[in-house]
């Protein structure tokens, strides 16, 4: 350990019961550096963290700060040696204004001076390159925002050492972009930033090193600057993955849902999708690109019966009858059935699937309090006959996606809410689709996952796709979406701005639609 | 005139027990601590503090109305408070469930006071736990001099040193929660406990603190029940006499969207409410007016969850435990 050690942990262990989350992990950090923490989900790498800034307590392990050895025992120490984390879930209070949430618990008395704070904060924010307005609230703000709050929080406390739990699973492009371009000015500054991150491309971009954490297990440190995606991946694993997505042609392509002039409002009383119109096609993954809140959730919940359509239609079409999926559902008009109108139930006997995974991973979809069994329940309880349910069939579904989607949990009776979330998705993502459906909408099914466990995601919705299913993907990360789908529908600000072909169309192409107000015609 | 003069008199005076009870419940949930013990620590602080003012006067030959007031407060606000430290231990240090542990505090306090109340009345000579002229009348007299101006004299300087004390308790509340550094890092830890902890805020201190003193205001409001004589009876203990306005004031915490500022204007319509059939004649059943408290609370309850703005919402974890380390 050399003067410019900023943290150095060494045999770091701790067990949850009978999980070893973190088994002997040792670990540096330099002064100005950054290092990035590579694991799939639950490899332990916000254990870890959690650690350093005072949330968890080690069983076992030493940690040095500045060459010092030390002792965290809560928030309070780990933010006086100069340590601060930006949690994955933002930890700030929605009523309270950015400034308040930046002072809170620090140690001065009396009365609150609010003026003071402001001006302290805008200068951290011209320093640094943020854009932050001190007394807006919590609630008012985009995710974006909300992040570059909690960084403030931190460089307000006077930190050296940041750590930043997957800070882009939630952000666009642009924004991503900007916020290295803030954590490049601190690196600069010399401060030491250790960022958790899944996607890889990022990981090359930003850091000067990279930690491999695999199942609670330290594999080893490599320097950025000689290394690849695939040799991390390999590393992250265990064993070597292909990092191509496919992209197989189905045997039938054909219509299956119309959306005609589509006109919904949000839940708040603002216009959420104006004049929307597309196609979906049988056998093939229509992607939908957008910057979050460009409607993407509206217009998944109005197909899925969920948000009231102001006018508009929705037309079902029956899959081709040769096709695998055919007779999947009850019988509808050929020439085209009304979803408009009709009540989620309904909609769902048609074979209309959606599969949403909002921005806390549990909000919609699965009720984080029971287990794998009555999730799968959920779903099926209204087909068994008499007044008691059947538990023995959603019981096998369950045992089936645990070894099917290689789902790490201690049984199908542990409650969702304590599998990590990787683990949550894919129960989701696999209930969905053990209910056969002929329309599959899923929407940010990777959000925070692993590359492995996003692989396993991807080819479950080729295999839809290849049965002939309708898949619908809102995604945020656009390369993925250029390689997985075949067609992109890009919405902003609730309007379809472009219908591109994904095997053709550019990254750029996209991003420029995605950012196009509605009117003015830019050419695409 | 007169009437009109008298009626709010008679509001102010019965909305005073439900202010205290209010503004002790709002620091209390403020720290997300959903405390329905309210009506039970009323009643601890009412027999404690009276029982304080009668050993007092027993003790001594000639009672110091001062003396006398200050033990009664002390012992009020112990009593309660120490009810709220049972709750507190329950629910914080042990996580039980916060409502099971209100409503079991409601049902100790009621069965608590009720017993001493008489237990002690029955070693009394008179058969009751009363206190002299002296505390009664510290209790219940208005400021000298000014209280004989003409109709401002009754309308703002009649009232018993409890009532004003209950509205500067209003006003520091307002601003100690509004203004003040610890009031914020108060509102954070019932908003979202994980994130004040990451900031270095001492979570179950500040639980602790606020449902503790919480607890002990409400106590006062007891204390205020069983001294003021504006019922005919005062200064002696009476069966059950909290008698539902421990639960009122959880209402009203609803009522007044968790801001002790509206919990002075709600705990005096409440109090006009509840005193409107002596003084407003509607022809209808005496029932019927007790009912309008209630029917206020929805309306309001109604109109909050229609306008659906974020600050006047609950504490956002209100209810629930905090654990750290929870996964």
């Amino acid at each position: 350990m050399d003067a410019n050690t900023a943290i150095r942990l060494k045999d770091i262990t701790k067990t949850f019961g009978p999980v070893v989350a973190n088994d002997k992990i040792s670990l540096e950090v330099d002064r100005g550096e950054i290092l990035a923490l590579l694991g799939e989900n639950g490899s332990g790498k916000t254990t870890l963290m959690n650690m350093l800034s005072g949330i968890y307590f080690p069983d076992a392990g030493q940690i040095w700060v500045d060459g010092r050895e030390v002792t965290i025992r809560s928030p309070r120490d780990a933010f006086e040696l100069g340590i601060g984390m930006i949690h994955q879930h933002f930890k700030l209070v929605d009523v309270l204004t950015a400034a308040e949430n930046i002072v809170l618990g620090l140690d001065q008395k009396g009365r609150l001076d609010r003026k003071k704070v402001a001006r302290e904060v805008r200068a951290i924010s011209e320093k640094y390159g943020f854009d932050i307005d001190p007394d807006q609230k919590i609630y008012n703000m985009s995710v974006s925002q909300k992040q570059t709050v909690e960084i403030v929080k931190v460089l307000y406390r006077g930190a050296n050492i940041l750590i930043l739990d997957e800070p882009t699973a939630v952000l666009t492009p642009q924004e991503t972009e900007k916020l290295f371009a803030v954590l490049r000015n601190m690196k600069a500054d010399g401060k030491s930033i250790i960022i958790i991150t899944h996607k890889l491309n990022e990981v090359m971009a930003i850091s000067d090193k990279v930690a491999v954490l695999r199942k609670g297990k330290y594999i080893g440190t490599v320097n950025t600057a000689e290394t690849n995606p695939q040799a991390l991946t390999d590393m992250m694993v265990g064993h070597a993955v292909t990092l191509d997505i496919d992209r197989p042609m189905a045997k039938y392509h054909d219509l299956r849902l119309e959306v005609k002039g589509l006109n919904c409002r949000g839940s708040d009383g603002v216009k959420a999708l104006t004049d929307v119109s597309f196609t979906a096609m049988g056998g093939e993954i229509l992607g939908i690109a957008g910057v979050a809140g460009s409607g993407q959730k509206e217009l998944l919940e109005a197909i899925a019966g969920l948000q009231k359509v102001e006018s508009g239609h929705i037309f079902y079409y029956p899959p081709h009858p040769k096709s695998d999926i055919a007779g999947n559902h009850v019988p509808v008009d050929k020439a085209g059935e009304e979803l408009v109108g009709k009540n989620p139930t309904q909609i769902q006997k048609i074979g209309v699937s959606l599969a949403f995974v909002p921005e806390d991973r549990l909000g919609m979809g699965l009720v984080a309090s029971m287990d794998m069994v009555d999730n799968m329940m959920l779903k099926t309880y209204k087909e068994s006959k008499g007044p008691l349910v059947d538990r023995k069939t959603p019981r096998a579904l369950a045992e089936k996606l645990i070894e099917e989607l290689e789902i790490v949990t201690p049984g199908v009776s542990t409650p969702v809410r304590k599998l990590s979330g990787g683990n949550v998705q894919k129960v989701l993502v696999g209930r969905e689709i053990a209910s056969s459906p002929t329309v599959l909408m899923t929407a940010y099914p990777v959000r925070g996952l692993d590359i492995n466990s996003s692989y396993t995601i991807y080819r479950l919705l080729n295999e839809q796709k290849m049965k002939g299913v309708a898949v619908l993907l809102v995604g945020e990360d656009l390369d993925v979406l250029l390689e997985l789908c075949d067609r992109i529908v890009v919405l902003c600000g609730g309007r379809v701005t472009g219908v591109v072909d994904a095997r053709t169309a550019t990254k750029d192409q996209v991003g420029l639609l995605m950012t196009q107000s509605a009117g003015k015609e830019a050419e695409a | 005139m007169d009437k009109v003069l008298s009626f709010v008199v008679a509001a102010v005076l019965a909305g005073t027990p439900l202010l205290f009870g209010t503004l002790g419940e709002i620091l209390t949930e403020k720290s997300g601590n959903l405390n329905l013990g309210v009506e039970g620590m009323m009643f601890m602080g009412g027999v404690a503090g009276l029982a304080g003012s009668y050993y007092y006067e027993q003790a001594v030959s000639n009672p110091n109305p001062v003396v006398s007031v200050l033990i009664a407060m002390v012992c009020a606000i112990l009593c309660a408070a120490f009810g709220a430290l049972i709750y507190s231990v329950l629910t914080i240090t042990l996580r039980a469930n916060q409502n099971v542990t209100g409503l079991a505090l409601t049902i100790f306090g009621t069965g608590f006071a009720n017993f001493l109340g008489e237990a002690i009345g029955n070693t009394a000579p008179s058969r009751y736990m009363a206190v002299g002229n002296v505390t009664k009348d510290a209790f219940n007299s208005g400021i000298p001099v000014l209280q004989d101006l003409p109709v401002v004299g009754k309308l703002l300087f009649s009232y018993n040193f409890m009532v004003y004390l209950g509205i500067l308790l209003a006003i520091v509340l307002a601003w100690f929660l509004g203004r003040s550094r610890a009031g914020l890092n108060l509102r954070s830890v019932g908003e979202s406990p994980a994130t004040a902890d990451a900031a270095g805020i001492n979570v179950t201190l500040y639980k602790y603190l606020a449902t503790c003193v919480g607890g002990g205001i409400c106590g006062l409001g007891g204390l205020y029940i069983v001294m003021n004589s504006a019922n005919g009876v005062g200064g002696v203990w009476v069966h059950n006499c909290v008698n539902g306005k421990g639960w009122i004031a959880v209402a009203l915490v609803i009522f007044a969207t968790w801001s002790p500022a509206r919990a002075l204007l709600g705990s005096l319509v409440f109090g006009a409410l509840s005193v409107m059939r002596l003084y407003v004649a509607l022809g209808i059943p005496a029932q019927i007016y007790d009912i309008f408290p209630y029917i206020a609370t929805v309306i309001v309850l109604v109109a909050v969850s229609m306008r659906r703005k974020r600050e006047n919402q609950p504490p956002q974890s209100l209810g629930l435990a905090y654990f750290r380390e929870e996964r």
